[in-house]
């Protein structure tokens, strides 16, 4: 494809060329990405992108200002700069800041196929809106609609309610079978005006499959199908629960059930879809960004940089690397365990064989030179999201060998210390942090609890206790847009506790 | 091609200074970003609105770390901000350590605070003369000479008499041709200014009300010395005596006993009249209390000092009330009525805890006095 195909108007020609060039090399590495528009902004313009997630066009909200202050602020006093930005779309879009020199252009720029080829292929990926830039555009109108007709204060004050609970969603969702899907997203919504004998017609039991057709009353005989149909039909009956099961989606389930004005659904509606869209992009953060370093210093190392580069290549990139006590840096760990495990699977260092063998020395020098490395870290990148990554692939030696440990905060000499360095420990960890992101996992139980039309949602204790303080003010936000009192079922020191808040009241009591 | 941020920002501006949104106000957070002054670190302002989530108490948490270190070692910062990592559409940020220097982080402050630039008192500006190279001139000494524009000059005419050859491009200048260097003189103002902070360490002060007396010492300090090139500090501290001390012990002290807050004023005056002629001088006395004072009789006799001596010859006299569980505050009263809120030349505040810090500078720095 030669240079003028694509929007190299934006671009000098100097890195027109320099992009073509390192494109080359990705595809000659076997990436596979969408188009990749890059533009060249100035440090105004890429502080204002950053503030808006990465979208020229957002609705207006005063976050965004929050976040631009401090990325200017930040930009100005010297403290800190951003280097690259790209938004998983397609075409894709990616900004490159006009003050780095060129070395650090090029650098940035194979930092962002590697990210454009994890968005297009990456199976977390799949299910993302790859129009996002029109669908931002589109709900920024939408929203300066209702603010003209109802005033700016009123829509933003929702949406800041919206947005205290915008984690509320079930990244899953998407990913789960057609069935539950459409489930969570209409009928098992039951309002109270709703149909049952709809229901009815489509409560079928379970049959056995059989190729033969003559077989059929002796596999699946129909006595015993009519009476497993009863059955299910009195559970029906019986489950006038509302959701009938816990509910993770707790944005869908307020806007099947809350009392709202059709602009304020279409508000939360709004949140609920920019949540889910960028769900992914957190659940595959040390892939994504490990994925796309991995990419980086390859192409760079191996084929674009020029002997006087080297330096300020290496300066940058050991920056950008660097590890900090008391936390991961994403594209530290992701590197590393991609060249890890790019490296067993060129040794052979995997499989019952290995696993079992039980001298170091031998394990230490194995290699069955299967050269497997590449393709196996191709197969990884399609497949895995954070957790699954750090699940099937950090072993005991990578947590030695990078110094790994566990910290916790102690009470008595008020500060954080290391706990431990065992593997196990370490790796239990790390996914609890990764798993729903680090954050509770709340459900909604009953969306008409005490039989009043109020609101119980549950916590889901995993050995950590809710902060009380915000919990509360969640729960603020929650009641005004329920518009009756809330409710959280949660454990506080071991506790069984209910939370209750109702009309600006707090309220709790042990269960 | 962007969407207007300022728009967004201006807001978020205005809902940091509590004009609209009142209900906003409980989630401002004044976070700091961290710089560096010479070897200590310093925090630059940061104010921020958190909005609420469910999430897990943040001491419990604890996380995974890299490094070297046994169990039991304490790790560096569990919740300071990561270097990097962002996720994939989004920043990569890159920290850098500066060095700040004193007048950047008085800008820095004075940005933040709408602060005025200070006007010192006429009579007491004393004229220096500095000289800076802003310009060309037909004659000077030859280390001055300009070499480029001397060459410009000279292929100038060249070229324009017809001498120029293209194959030959000899330059030759001569004396017409040669441009130097030359300067302005520029007169500065120079102001010199003394500090004199008291504070009372009597017995109800506590370590809470010292630190913010530190901080805001500090601050008041980095814009003093951004406004005058010649900055002096005397410290005070008094409980039912007073005596001047170093800054170390300034800070430190703790007394118990009564408050005779007259002693202090008379030692400022005295110190006042001893080294700092207010024709020389800009004069600054800053004085934090918890509001406490011995008796009336004494507060009168405070009362008499600053209205006869004190406020004539101080640009303005700063008193800070920090709110302490022991106080009653009574002292800010009496000044108050004595003086009423808008005297020229007294500037009274009330520093409620850490967070009012801010704002009580503004109300000292912000009249540009």
């Amino acid at each position: 494809m030669s240079s003028t195909e694509y929007i190299s108007s934006l671009l000098p020609l100097e890195l027109a060329l320099v992009r073509d060039e390192i494109r080359g090399y990705a595809e000659g590495f076997g990436l596979d990405f969408f188009e990749v528009i890059f533009e060249m902004v100035d440090h105004e313009q890429i502080n204002s992108l950053a503030a808006l997630g990465g979208f020229p066009v957002r609705y207006p909200h005063w976050r965004f200002g929050m976040d631009y202050d401090q990325l200017s602020k930040g930009y100005s006093w010297g403290l800190q700069k951003i280097y690259e930005m790209v938004i998983n779309t397609n075409p894709s879009y990616a900004y490159l800041m006009k003050s780095n020199n060129l070395v650090d252009q090029k650098m940035v720029i194979a930092h962002v196929y590697g990210h454009v080829d994890f968005f297009k292929n990456n199976y977390w990926f799949s299910q993302t809106n790859r129009k996002m830039l029109d669908t931002m555009a589109n709900h920024a109108v939408k929203i300066r609609n209702a603010m003209d007709r109802y005033g700016q204060e009123r829509v933003e004050n929702f949406i800041d309610r919206c947005l205290a609970i915008e984690n509320l969603i079930d990244p899953y969702l998407p990913f789960s079978n057609q069935k539950k899907r459409e489930s969570s997203a209409s009928s098992g919504y039951r309002g109270l005006g709703h149909n049952d004998d709809q229901d009815a017609a489509a409560i079928e039991p379970g049959r056995i499959k059989s190729e033969r057709q003559y077989m059929d009353q002796y596999i699946n005989p129909p006595e015993f199908i009519e009476e497993q149909k009863k059955k299910l039909e009195q559970q029906a009956k019986k489950s006038k629960k509302n959701p009938p099961e816990p509910q993770k989606d707790i944005l869908a389930y307020l806007l099947e059930n809350a009392p709202l004005e059709s602009w304020e659904r279409d508000v939360l509606t709004i949140i609920r879809d920019e949540s889910y869209y960028f769900a992914p992009q957190a659940q595959t953060k040390i892939m994504n960004e490990g994925w796309a370093s991995y990419w980086h210093s390859r192409i760079m190392t191996q084929k674009a940089l020029k002997d006087s580069e080297v330096i300020d290549f290496a300066d940058h990139h050991a920056g950008t690397m660097a590890m900090q006590p008391g936390k991961i840096n994403p594209y530290k760990v992701g590197v590393e365990l991609l060249r890890d495990i790019e490296e067993r699977w060129d040794r052979g260092k995997f499989g019952k064989e290995y696993e079992d063998c039980d001298d170091m020395v031998a394990k230490a020098k194995w290699d069955r030179k299967l050269g497997l490395g590449r393709q196996k870290i191709f197969e990884v990148r399609r497949v895995c999201n954070d957790v699954t990554f750090i699940d099937e692939y950090l072993t005991e030696e990578f947590v030695e060998r990078f110094k790994l440990y566990t910290y916790a905060f102690n009470r008595r000499t008020n500060q954080y210390e290391i706990v431990d360095r065992d593997f196990k420990k370490v790796k239990e960890k790390l996914l609890f942090q990764l798993t729903n992101l680090g954050q509770p996992f709340i459900y909604v139980l009953d969306g008409n609890f005490q039989n009043k039309g109020e609101l119980l949602l549950g916590h889901k204790h995993q050995g950590l206790d809710l902060d009380v303080r915000w919990s509360r003010e969640t729960m603020r936000a929650l009641g005004d847009i329920w518009k009756r009192p809330v409710s959280v079922e949660t454990e506080v020191d071991g506790q069984k506790k209910l939370f209750s808040y109702q009309n600006g009241e707090f309220s709790e009591k042990f269960l | 091609m962007i969407y207007n941020i300022k728009r967004d920002h201006a807001r978020f501006r205005s809902i940091v200074k509590g004009k609209i949104k009142q209900d906003l106000k409980k989630y401002v957070t004044h976070g700091e970003m961290i710089g560096r002054k010479g070897k200590d670190l310093v925090t630059i302002p940061l104010p921020q609105i958190e909005i609420p989530h469910f999430r897990f108490g943040d001491k419990e948490q604890g996380g995974v770390g890299q490094g070297e270190g046994k169990p039991g070692d304490p790790v560096g910062q569990g919740d300071s901000e990561p270097a990097e990592g962002k996720a994939g559409d989004q920043a990569g940020n890159h920290i850098l350590e500066v060095d700040l220097t004193l007048q950047e982080l008085a800008e820095i402050l004075g940005e933040q605070l709408a602060l005025p630039k200070i006007e010192p008192r006429g009579h007491k500006t004393l004229k220096s003369k500095t000289e800076r190279y802003t310009g060309i001139a037909n004659t000077g000494p030859n280390s001055l000479r300009h070499y480029k524009r001397t060459f410009k000059e000279t292929l100038r005419r060249q070229i324009a008499t017809g001498i120029y050859n293209p194959e030959n491009p000899v330059i030759i200048p001569t004396r017409k041709d040669m441009r130097y260097r030359s300067w302005k003189t520029d007169v500065r103002h120079e102001n010199n200014a003394v500090i004199i902070y008291m504070m009372d360490v009597s017995g109800s002060m506590g370590d809470e009300q010292k630190e913010i007396v530190r901080t805001e010492a500090f601050w008041i300090d980095t814009w003093l010395r951004s406004q005058y090139k010649g900055i002096e500090t005397r410290y005070i501290i008094h409980d039912a005596t007073a005596r001047e001390v170093d800054e170390d012990t300034f800070f430190r002290t703790r007394e118990s006993g009564g408050t005779l807050i007259s002693s202090a004023y008379k030692l400022c005056e005295k110190i006042i009249e001893t080294d700092y002629p207010p024709s020389d001088w800009n004069i600054y006395p800053f004085h934090f209390s918890d509001g406490d004072n011995w008796s009336g009789e004494d507060t009168r006799l405070c009362l008499e000092i600053l209205g006869k001596n004190l406020l004539r010859i101080c640009n303005v006299f700063c008193y800070g009330q920090v709110e302490s569980r022991y106080g009653s505050g009574q002292f800010y009263k009496d000044l108050k009525e004595a003086f009423g809120s808008d005297h020229e030349s007294v500037i009274l505040s009330k520093i409620e805890n850490k967070e009012g810090i801010l704002q009580s500078i503004k109300d000292f720095l912000g009249k540009g006095k």
